[in-house]
């Protein structure tokens, strides 16, 4: 057995060490790495579950071109044909250089990703800002950081997150705002939790307008209106100074702005607040009094406050509070951006996004500029910002840009306004798309598809949310004729004539001159300092450990910023930033009374997918915990839509439709539905949260507020709702479908509006098996039809309709897929009697389910989520479902949200 | 002074009413039991099984004369009863009178005959008791060709019978499905398959104009002219109750001998049980509420209570091998649903017919495990509602479970999907 590769997780942005130990057959086994930094050996179950997305199914293994003229008007499919990388690269290069030449450099856009490296992301937008000449490159950290990204230029003067994640553990109080952090970033809500096992003093605030996993585990739950945060944190900046606690010395010596900004929070009474938040004073003020009597404070914030049409507000409400008591950058104590991406930290770092330049220096900056095209040898610097994603793919729909280049990122499904967003690709006269795969909604699309290698496959550094650079490292050979991204870019740059700029032999030269920039950078007074980086030779880049930045050329690196001040704006005072709060009137009112109902659309993450599910929704484990997408209603909400418990929704705003399943919780506020936004075309019929929500942008970040979609509701007038399981790949057809891998096959959730006509027709179209034998059931008067397909002795598919919702033991019934004889009983849709039904799987990694629990908690009197991992194993794999286990604990059916005060 | 009790006929509801009458009444009658047959009672449920060869006749004996001996039952075999004497209290045979004090009619029932004057023909049987067994056994020789007339349970347990000892059988049925009222159209089919399988020809639709021979039986002609040649001809075409006795008595006589749920006839001395009487209106061909009657009137004749409510019509076929089972109402009609379940591949059908949230009816083929557990559903009335889409898996899958509802955590809908049966509550799922 060789050695385990160390690597680096490609999911969120707390960015865990990975021990990857090849199987020798494509595939490998995943462990948590130990030594590294910001996990220590933990892995959350989408980490754990790395192992079960290796394989090639669906996975792009030649550049194909021609594809649009394939794929004809009706769209479908990858389409097109498969090309040598020479024809597909001159092709690129070729359509890109013509659209600058008669059109003008910004006439060319990249859209890129925060999962690129940062040497895929360095040469790109190089590529665009230094030799094409525009600063068209975007990438999706627009919709994840950028409203941080502005708010830390505003306050600090550079886009620095001051902290490290060990001040979550050497906090007295850690304040989570619109942070799901158990789902979204378990490892730190794990590291958390483990601090305040050991110091149960540790209090934590969770504050967010949905009842969450991560408030099952807080001490105090603030479920304020959405988007009101900036009211809550104003209130305090102000009780701060009414309570005394402004540190003076700290403001005297490092802050400007402070007066101002006080000013302005006064407006934020009490009562205000109460009314903008629709919190109770006591709850607020009990809140306050916590943060100003709590010396280490850890405010911790992430899409919540950043996808927000006021964000750089909010999270500049949120700095003040700090920077005003001088709580920044000592041990347990500061704010702290948490991000989405394993490397959109990266992509801030290289300046991959169309406001900035590299290296933390600004495009609007003459000497910056100058300092670059002078270190790049740029003969056509770009000038100016760029288009931000939103006016991206609006300049792409109105036709001024000619050629896109979308990379390792699937904006038809992330971008608000989504529907809009895929007309614009297909507005657009020629788009490139890299990936792994041809399945995404984006990929077919497409032009030209070009196969980029994926996770495992490629070599370089990724920054995580506490500026630590980690290597991701190979495992596994790129199959067929996959290459590293930063290649592909290279090659068609040197095919427009800019050979010698992109002359690299690999990620590690491109490093070299990264760090070496951020030399220039730091000579210009910037904080993002990689000097010490700048000479580092292969061998030490293969082998290079863990480091945070600063990396200076000489001295300590790593730590914490602005504990002595030491702003980055030009007096080197940071920036008390004057916040006017929207008044509640900015969101849409929720409607009480009339049908449909109108509410205002949250969106947000599951805790076992990620993103666009290119990659977990490969995985039957990860696929157990929320296979389908989902829309969490308010009882009242829902009672006033006629809309009952797991019925189908049709949610709809004036830029888009989704049908979606009923969740019927308060969990939901009341007036604010819930959906997840990982759902895309390729894993259900219309299960794309973002068609629904405008593209509405913060005015200074420009990041769109993916939280604030306006939509009415109604219950989808099925004809009949079914579940199937069948070992070939199910493509269902029906007006509503979400399918899911399971443990040998696939599993979909259907309706449609009226029921076939011969259900045994229908079922041998939906489950494949060709010459299986039928067993049926049906009952008409209930609408109900059952029907397994048998092929050699072996469940090849059943499919279970009836009128309403189908309930179902569905661990059972996927499991049957599994067996080795086939047993008619699978059409009773549960086990028998005299066998345990498993329940809904709480724990992911050790399929243990929600019946189990209980019963093992009831029988063996088990008290603590420790005991029910000594008793069942569950929870003590991954750790995420821990917040569940402690739910079911109190309340015995896991309803979250309903505490509010410790 | 013991009374006087005497039973006439010695079949399976005599004799059960007879070890009730023991077990209930030790010693309160003098007892003494009249046979058409010249022996005791036997299993007439096992003669398709002597038929096919699977048992002897002395295999089905319920009582023998020991049994008959020790307990003290005065045996009066192969002497029919002509006639009875209800004011003097008499029944007649042939070799005279004997008194009552209590009188028991058990005469069974007769099979229906076949067109006029067949019986006078060699190898023409019907089907009914251990004689027409033996003159069966006797005439079925290997590759010999018979003719079984009548396609309910009866003939086609005849007809499987005489295939087993080798007969080239064919089985003609007037109706244009098998066991047409007993079973659907798609058992009948199923059914029809299974025994083609077993190198049986079945002819439905077949109406028999004569059976015909010289002195022996040649065979079968139909309406439409077509002949089925045959050394062997069994009629099976059901049978009725044989309640002539009790008519020309004077007792009251419908389709059978009247009685009451305490098996009492109009005569407060005389009772019936059995196939040969008609209880709320219906008469029995079946063995099980031959034997609750049979425990009605022992408790009667005890002095005690223990009435009959009247029964479900129940079919099993006993054909080895050959599972078929129905019971109930099978008619589609309105406020009727159905729940049918296919199994093609493996030969089994299920029907299960559903009024007002019961079962009222069933058809089994080819699995009747829990014909019993329906039999019993539909006995008691239960309402089913609860357990509706789990009812065709049988009592393994029936049963609420506390606290555990049927749905799961892969999908919202699971998590929130009104589950059956009988939940505690809508299961949310874990934390969300």
């Amino acid at each position: 057995m060789p050695a385990a590769i160390r690597t680096t997780c490609p999911y969120c942005g707390v960015g865990c060490g990975v021990l990857a130990s090849p199987d020798g057959a494509g595939g490998a086994r995943i462990a948590g790495d130990p030594d590294h930094p910001a996990n220590l050996g933990r892995l959350c179950s989408k980490g754990s579950a790395l192992g079960d997305t290796l394989g090639l199914e669906g996975r792009l293994l030649a550049p194909r071109v021609d594809c649009r003229a394939a794929r004809g008007a009706s769209g479908g499919g990858s389409g097109g044909r498969e090309a040598s990388w020479d024809e597909a690269l001159d092709l690129v290069a070729g359509r890109f250089s013509d659209a600058v030449a008669a059109h003008g450099p910004d006439s060319v856009a990249v859209y890129a990703s925060g999962q690129l490296l940062t040497e895929d992301y360095y040469v790109a937008n190089k590529l665009m800002k230094g030799f094409i000449g525009s600063a068209n490159i975007d990438t999706n950290s627009r919709l994840c950081m950028a409203s941080s990204v502005a708010a830390h230029r505003r306050a600090f003067g550079a886009d620095i997150a001051p902290g490290v994640y060990e001040d979550l553990e050497a906090a007295d109080l850690v304040v989570l705002v619109g942070s799901n952090l158990a789902w979204c970033h378990p490892v730190l809500h794990q590291r958390l939790m483990a601090a305040k096992a050991v110091r149960p003093g540790l209090r934590i605030v969770n504050i967010d307008p949905r009842g969450t996993a991560t408030g099952e585990t807080a001490d105090l739950v603030l479920r304020l209106a959405p988007d009101s945060d900036a009211w809550l944190f104003a209130g305090l900046l102000a009780a701060i100074d009414e309570a005394g606690a402004v540190d003076a010395g700290y403001v005297g010596a490092h802050v400007s702005g402070c007066a101002e900004a006080l000013a302005r929070a006064r407006a934020a009474t009490p009562a205000r607040v109460a009314a903008e938040t629709g919190l109770a004073e006591a709850e607020i003020r009990a809140f306050w009094a916590l943060w100003i009597g709590t010396g280490k404070v850890v405010t911790l914030w992430s899409q919540g406050a950043n996808q927000s049409g006021a964000g750089t507000d909010k999270v500049n409400a949120i700095i003040n509070c700090h920077l005003a008591t001088g709580r920044i950058g000592r041990p347990g104590m500061g704010p702290l951006s948490v991000t989405g991406q394993p490397n959109a930290m990266g992509g801030r770092e290289v300046g991959g996004l169309a406001n900035m330049l590299a290296a933390h220096l600004d495009l609007e900056d003459p000497a910056h500029r100058d300092a670059v095209r002078a270190f790049w040898a740029a003969p056509r610097l770009a000038e100016r910002p760029g288009l931000k994603a939103v006016d991206l793919f609006r300049a792409a729909a109105d036709g001024r840009i000619r050629a896109l280049w979308i990379i390792s990122t699937n904006p038809a499904v992330s971008m608000p306004e989504a529907d809009a967003v895929r007309a614009a690709i297909r507005a657009c006269p020629f788009v490139v798309v890299s990936d792994v795969t041809t399945e995404t909604d984006t990929a077919k699309l497409a032009d030209v598809l070009l196969p980029a290698a994926a996770w495992g496959e490629k070599s370089g550094a990724v920054t995580n949310s506490e500026r630590r650079i980690s290597r991701q490292r190979p495992f596994l050979p790129p199959p067929g004729q996959a290459r590293p991204d930063w290649r592909i870019i290279c090659d068609v740059a040197a095919r427009m004539g800019f050979a010698e700029a992109f002359a690299f032999d690999g990620p590690a030269a491109i490093f070299r001159e990264h760090a070496a920039l951020s030399a220039v950078a730091a000579g210009l007074g910037r904080g993002f300092d990689l000097s010490g980086l700048a000479a580092i030779d292969d061998a030490a880049y293969r082998a290079m450990a863990p480091v945070q930045w600063p990396v200076p050329a000489s001295g300590p690196s790593g730590g914490r910023f602005f504990a002595e001040g030491g702003f980055f704006t030009p007096d080197r005072r940071a920036r008390m930033v004057p916040v006017d709060p929207p008044a509640r009137a900015d969101g849409p009112p929720p409607d009480s009374g009339a049908a449909p109902a109108r509410l205002r659309l949250n969106t947000g993450r599951v805790r076992d997918h990620w993103h666009t599910m290119t990659r977990t929704a490969r995985s039957p484990r990860l696929s157990r915990h929320l296979a389908e997408p989902f829309l969490e209603l308010h009882p009242e909400d829902a009672a006033i839509a006629g809309i009952g418990p797991a019925d189908l929704v049709e949610a709809k705003s004036p830029l888009g439709a989704a049908i979606l399943r009923a969740l019927v919780t308060d969990r939901a506020p009341k007036g604010v539905a819930f959906a997840p936004m990982h759902w895309t075309g390729e894993w259900a019929s219309r299960g794309r949260a973002n068609v629904l929500v405008p593209a509405r942008t913060d005015p200074v970040s420009g990041q769109p507020a993916l939280k604030a979609g306006e939509i009415s509701v109604a219950r989808f007038a099925a004809g009949w709702h079914g579940y199937a399981v069948a070992a070939a790949e199910l493509r269902p057809e029906t007006a509503y479908w979400a399918r899911a891998r399971i443990e040998g096959g696939w599993q979909a959730e259907l309706a449609d509006r009226q029921p076939p006509e011969d259900w045994e027709r229908f079922a041998r179209a939906l489950l494949g098996a060709p010459g299986a034998e039928a067993v049926t059931l049906f009952d008409p008067a209930r609408g109900l039809a059952r029907i397994a397909l048998v092929a050699e002795g072996r469940l090849a598919g059943v499919l279970f309709a009836e009128a309403g919702p189908v309930a179902l033991a569905r661990s059972h019934v996927a499991a049957a897929l599994a067996l080795g004889a086939f047993g008619v009983e699978v059409l009773a849709g549960r086990p028998g009697n005299d066998r345990p039904d498993p329940g809904p799987i709480v724990c992911a990694c050790f399929d243990i389910g929600l019946y189990t629990i209980r019963n093992a908690i009831a029988e063996q009197a088990l008290a603590t989520t420790d005991q029910i991992g000594a008793a069942l194993r569950a929870g003590t794999n991954c750790g995420s479902c821990r917040p569940e286990l402690s739910a079911i604990l109190r309340g015995g059916d896991g309803e979250l949200g309903r505490r509010r005060v410790a | 002074m013991p009374s006087r009790l005497v039973i006439v006929g010695a079949g399976m509801a005599s004799g059960r009413a007879l070890e009730d009458i023991l077990a209930r009444a030790p010693g309160a009658y003098d007892i003494t039991l009249f046979g058409a047959e010249p022996r005791g009672a036997y299993s007439r449920v096992l003669l398709s099984q002597v038929l096919a060869g699977e048992k002897t006749g002395d295999q089905i004996v319920i009582h023998d004369a020991a049994w008959y001996a020790a307990h003290g039952v005065t045996c009066r075999f192969g002497e029919p009863v002509v006639a009875i004497d209800r004011v003097r209290k008499m029944v007649v045979t042939e070799k005279g009178e004997t008194p009552y004090d209590r009188l028991l009619l058990a005469t069974g029932s007769r099979p229906l005959e076949g067109p006029s004057g067949a019986g006078r023909l060699g190898g023409v049987t019907t089907f009914r008791d251990l004689d027409d067994v033996a003159a069966m056994v006797a005439a079925a020789r290997p590759g010999a060709r018979a003719a079984v007339i009548g396609g309910g349970p009866l003939g086609l347990e005849a007809a499987a019978g005489l295939r087993q000892r080798g007969m080239d059988v064919t089985v003609l049925h007037l109706a244009p499905r098998l066991m047409n009222r007993h079973v659907d159209d798609a058992a009948g089919a199923l059914l029809g398959r299974a025994l083609e399988a077993r190198g049986i020809r079945i002819r439905c639709g077949a109406r028999t104009r004569e059976i015909f021979g010289d002195g022996a039986v040649k065979g079968v002609r139909l309406e439409d002219g077509a002949v089925v040649p045959a050394d062997l001809v069994c009629i099976a075409l059901g049978v009725r109750p044989e309640a002539a006795l009790a008519g020309e008595s004077g007792l009251p006589v419908g389709r059978g001998l009247r009685v009451d749920d305490d098996m009492r006839t109009a005569d407060p001395s005389i009772l019936g049980v059995g196939e040969c009487v008609e209880h709320r209106g219906r008469c029995y061909g079946l063995v099980a509420p031959a034997y609750e009657m049979a425990r009605a009137a022992a408790a009667t004749l005890a002095g005690e209570r223990a009435p009959f409510p009247g029964a479900l019509p129940a079919t099993r076929l006993k054909i080895a091998g050959l599972a078929l089972f129905s019971a109930g109402d099978i008619s589609p009609g309105p406020g009727r649903e159905e729940i049918a379940f296919r199994d093609l591949g493996r030969g089994v059908y299920k029907r299960l017919v559903i009024e007002d949230g019961r079962l009222v009816g069933v058809v089994l083929f080819g699995d009747t495990a829990d014909a019993n557990w329906f039999y019993g559903l539909m006995r008691d009335g239960d309402d089913i509602s609860q357990i509706r889409d789990t009812l065709t898996f049988g009592p393994a899958f029936a049963e609420p479970r506390r606290g555990v509802s049927l749905v799961r955590a892969s999908t919202p809908a699971d998590r929130a999907a009104r589950p059956r049966p009988a939940p505690e509550r809508a299961a949310p799922g874990p934390a969300a």
